[in-house]
């Protein structure tokens, strides 16, 4: 199973002089780390040529496999000294192409450094090195009561650094929130190569909030050595319903009447039909038989609230035409449930030699309107989509079903995928709600914001990285030249311009 | 920067009315910000007039301090100058309530309270407490204010999704969406969150809704001394009955303390959850439900003119260290101490009122910073005499990242210099 991008695969630009200074700074990182962390071996190199997005390939010109910040605050310095740009790397399962290799540049791995350096329960705090992987956290609480509630789906492999970079979500972000909102702290190497501290371990941090821009930022402001995250106590219950649907209009009716009640579910998460019958395929879940529409409803909380809750959410799905409700009755019958939604971008494989994931958002409210264009857009290409989606927040991840040996389908899988953004886009939505823009949606940056949007956000861009050494070509479709100012060229005040001349 | 000495002050009045409708003026003695008088305000009904505003200001060479009602003007550093303050009073409107996707299209200068009449229709809240009341979204954001409900709902920084900012050269950018749920490009709301109007001028958010609970309860327990408050209101936080609000409260040179929590939610889930709250609270002194307007007005800072207020932040197990160095320095530099906060957050407030001792404040604030390990000490508001010993901001985590920052987003430094840390 491969999955496709939506646009065409960026070109590697190679400089004539790339080798020079990569041969420089392979030599001094050998000499600083020793052979072992280093990679210059091209087979080797290649096994890092992709993030979880595998169509965008880029053989990075070295790989260092660092140890500690003290290494990458050293890596950086020279990637300066020589003007080398670098791409940090944690576990490598972003489906966006964060962490797409730079070819004449330098990838740091963060992957060793699995370090969890502290977990305070009492002080709802976690200490970790970028290379922890995400359940890892939760494993470290759960004794205690409590865990870290961010789980995007690939939990048991993401790493803490790249769901920072990435300002990961998951399935119970609807009541929790993203990454942006567990983290308060983190130690970073800066892209000129200082090691740095932002926030605090309490919240509210005097200064600007540099964190909040750093988080989500895919790596382009800098490395993260260490972050200090909030451990969330675990809910006394937890209620997990699965409801059979006619169809994903009925489920998306019962997602409003839930919403628009007042409750608010840990998850409320959708599948359709076809995403039905992928997942019953490949781990035989046993949702509800001809359903068109799956909803996976979540409460969790103190007992008393969770039961009058539970209630009251089985009541709008009876309501609003769900033929079939089921209450897992243990752990085993929640995790089978999940299982199903979990396992849904994968086994979309037994269905369909070939797929794009996609990731937008709506409204909420939007939901009826955008599936049934989805569906248009689909069918007139000729093209299946498989539709499974956060319901409650409206994120959804259409998965676009194609043969790659079929003569045009990947360029109309490929249209279908775009198309898909852009009706995101016309229902005021945004053209990601949690794998990023990467390598693979800089493209459609301009679609989203103006030119002076994306020139602001370069401003923070030019603060932090004013050489554009830190990811280069990532989330910018247009790379902004620091120093420049726009905006300031017509009719200025000959006082200010004397003082702009001592700036320039 | 002060206006160009060519230009007359009639002139530059006229050149700012002309991009606001006339609604420019020279301003008056209430128009101080922290002590500095300004010389005009304007006030723009719209982004467009916002961007022409601050382009004039900009030709002109103006500083420029942003406001919204004004609640929070003595916050802050006074401006090193304030040429022109940029009023958002004209900036009120609900721009769109979307109910269905718990989402609110506000500008910048709309109180919170005219956003919860607009959407308590539809059974929705912006949940952010007012510390100081009437205040503007704008205000509020740009102050990170924060009250009880912090806890569970968060700050300004988890509730703005979006945000609409005039940069001090006049450009428009938006960052964020509508959505609840967007990591498209940088998130500019947090960075302008709390940045005290030095980054720009912000004109409209975007801001998330939440459901109106049904049932509330406000229940009050109290202590003897400081350390059974600390660890009881310890205690329930770390308990899985999801309190709304846990909030402890010391007033000026009393032995014990208060701690008050805030339960939300279904009626009998209220009900079920106080029982057993009421065994966690374990105090033989007195466990009480509280009238529910009494614990909403925890909220309210009460801060007079000539008052210190000290912003303390600790990791949830520094709550009562902090309570100990307050107790401590009434008796030791008989400066007295009210102390209020969210316990649950770990983010507490230090009231100081007027003394003859102005030296006894940096000696409070010292042991405060002392003691908020992993965390900060924060002087929001202090008297002229008071400030001027004080280092108000303490040690900054990131501040050469700041300055650069700042440098790119306001390079001539017009936008509200020297109120914020550093010098900023």
């Amino acid at each position: 199973v491969t999955t496709h991008p939506t646009g065409s695969v960026p070109a590697e630009v190679t400089r004539e002089d790339a080798g020079a200074p990569l041969e420089e700074l392979a030599r001094r990182c050998r000499a600083l780390l020793g052979d072992e962390a280093v990679i210059t071996d091209e087979a080797r190199r290649r096994t890092y040529e992709c993030d979880g997005l595998a169509a965008y390939t880029v053989v990075p010109g070295l790989v260092v496999l660092a140890s500690d910040a003290a290494t990458i605050r050293a890596v950086v310095r020279m990637c300066n000294d020589l003007d080398v740009p670098f791409v940090a790397r944690g576990s490598g399962t972003g489906l966006s192409g964060g962490a797409l290799p730079h070819a004449d540049g330098v990838l740091i791995v963060t992957s060793r450094m699995r370090d969890i350096l502290d977990v305070d329960p009492e002080a709802q705090r976690a200490v970790v090195e970028p290379g922890v992987i995400n359940l890892d956290v939760t494993a470290a609480a759960k004794p205690h009561g409590y865990y870290y509630a961010p789980d995007p789906s690939s939990q048991q492999i993401c790493s803490i650094g790249g769901n920072v970079a990435e300002n990961s979500g998951g399935a119970h972000c609807l009541k929790y929130g993203f990454t942006t909102n567990h983290v308060l702290a983190v130690q970073m190497v800066t892209p000129d190569g200082e090691l740095t501290r932002l926030g605090t371990t309490a919240p509210d941090a005097p200064g600007y909030d540099l964190l909040g821009a750093v988080v989500g930022s895919e790596g382009t402001l800098g490395i993260v050595t260490e972050a200090t995250v909030r451990l969330t106590r675990a809910p006394e219950a937890v209620v997990t319903l699965l409801a059979g649907f006619r169809s994903t209009d009925d489920a998306g009716a019962a997602t409003s009447a839930i919403i628009g009640a007042g409750l608010v579910p840990a998850a409320i998460e959708m599948m359709d039909a076809l995403a039905i019958e992928a997942a019953e395929k490949a781990v035989a879940c046993g949702y509800p038989d001809g359903a068109g529409a799956v909803l996976v409803a979540e409460l969790d909380g103190p007992a008393a609230e969770v039961e009058a809750q539970a209630g009251e959410v089985r009541r709008h799905l009876d309501d609003t035409g769900a033929f079939e409700i089921r209450q897992a009755e243990d752990d085993a019958q929640r995790a089978l449930i999940w299982k199903g939604r979990k396992s849904a971008f994968a086994a979309v494989g037994r269905i369909s030699p070939d797929y794009i994931v996609q990731d937008g958002v709506i409204p909420r409210t939007e939901l009826p309107a955008v599936l049934r264009a989805i569906e248009q857009v689909a069918h007139d290409r000729g093209i299946r989509v498989a539709n499974v989606f956060h319901a409650g927040d409206g994120n959804l991840h259409p998965l676009v079903l194609f043969d790659a040996t079929e003569e045009g389908a990947t360029e109309r899988a490929e249209e279908v995928s775009a198309q898909i953004l852009a009706l995101c886009l016309e229902h005021g939505g945004s053209i990601t709600g949690e794998h990023g823009v990467g390598a693979d949606k800089a493209q459609y940056m301009p679609q989203m914001f103006s030119d002076d949007d994306l020139d602001t956000m370069q401003l923070v861009r030019c603060a932090f990285d004013p050489h554009h050494l830190s990811n280069p070509g990532k989330v910018f479709p247009t790379p902004r030249l620091c120093g420049e100012r726009p905006g300031r060229r017509s009719g200025a005040h000959p006082l200010q311009e004397a003082g702009l001349a001592e700036i320039f | 920067m002060a206006a160009s000495p060519r230009t007359t002050d009639a002139a530059v009045l006229d050149e700012l009315a002309a991009t606001v409708d006339g609604h420019a003026q020279e301003a008056g003695p209430d128009d101080a910000v922290a002590g500095v008088p300004p010389r005009w305000v304007a006030a723009p009904a719209s982004t467009e007039q916002a961007s022409a505003l601050l382009r004039a200001a900009a030709r002109l060479g103006l500083t420029v301090v942003p406001r919204g009602r004004g609640t929070a003007l003595a916050w802050g550093a006074p401006p090193r100058s304030a040429d022109l303050v940029v009023s958002t009073e004209r900036l009120g409107r609900v721009v769109e309530h979307n109910p269905g996707d718990l989402v609110c299209v506000v500008e910048a200068g709309a109180t919170i309270d005219a956003v919860n009449e607009h959407v308590v229709t539809h059974g929705q809240q912006l949940a952010l407490d007012q510390p100081l009341p009437g205040a503007s979204l704008g205000g509020s954001v740009s102050t990170t204010r924060s009250g009880p409900r912090r806890l569970l709902y968060g700050t300004p920084r988890d509730q703005v999704l979006g945000v609409t900012m005039t940069r001090a050269d006049g450009a428009v950018a938006t960052a964020g969406s509508k959505v609840v749920k967007n990591v498209a490009g940088y998130d500019l709301a947090k960075l302008l969150t709390g940045a005290y109007g030095t980054l720009g001028l912000v004109t409209r958010m975007v801001v998330r809704l939440y459901p109106l609970p049904r049932a509330r309860m406000w229940l009050q327990a109290w202590y003897t001394d400081p350390a059974s408050a600390a660890a009881a209101a310890l205690r329930v936080a770390g308990s899985q009955l999801a309190p709304s609000a846990v909030e402890i409260r010391r007033t000026v040179s009393a032995s014990g303390a208060d701690v008050f929590v805030l339960l939300e939610g279904t009626g009998p889930g209220v009900d079920g959850r106080a029982r057993r709250l009421v065994d966690l609270l374990d105090t033989a002194t007195q466990t009480t439900d509280i009238d529910t307007e009494e614990g909403d007005r925890l909220a309210r800072l009460a801060v007079g003119e000539d008052d210190t207020l000290v912003k303390v932040t600790v990791p949830l197990t520094g709550v009562g260290a902090v309570l100990r160095a307050v107790q401590a320095a009434e008796s030791r530099y008989g400066a007295p101490c009210h102390l209020q906060g969210s316990a649950g957050a770990g983010v507490l407030h230090v009231v100081l009122p007027a003394v003859d001792r102005a030296d006894a404040v940096p000696a409070v604030v010292a042991d405060l910073r002392r003691v908020a390990v992993g965390g900060s000490a924060v002087v929001l508001q202090a008297p002229a005499r008071v400030r001027a010993l004080v280092d108000a901001w303490g040690p900054v985590n990131g501040l050469a990242l700041m300055r650069r920052v700042k440098d790119e987003f306001d390079p001539d430094h017009r936008f509200a210099p020297g109120r914020f840390v550093g010098g900023i």
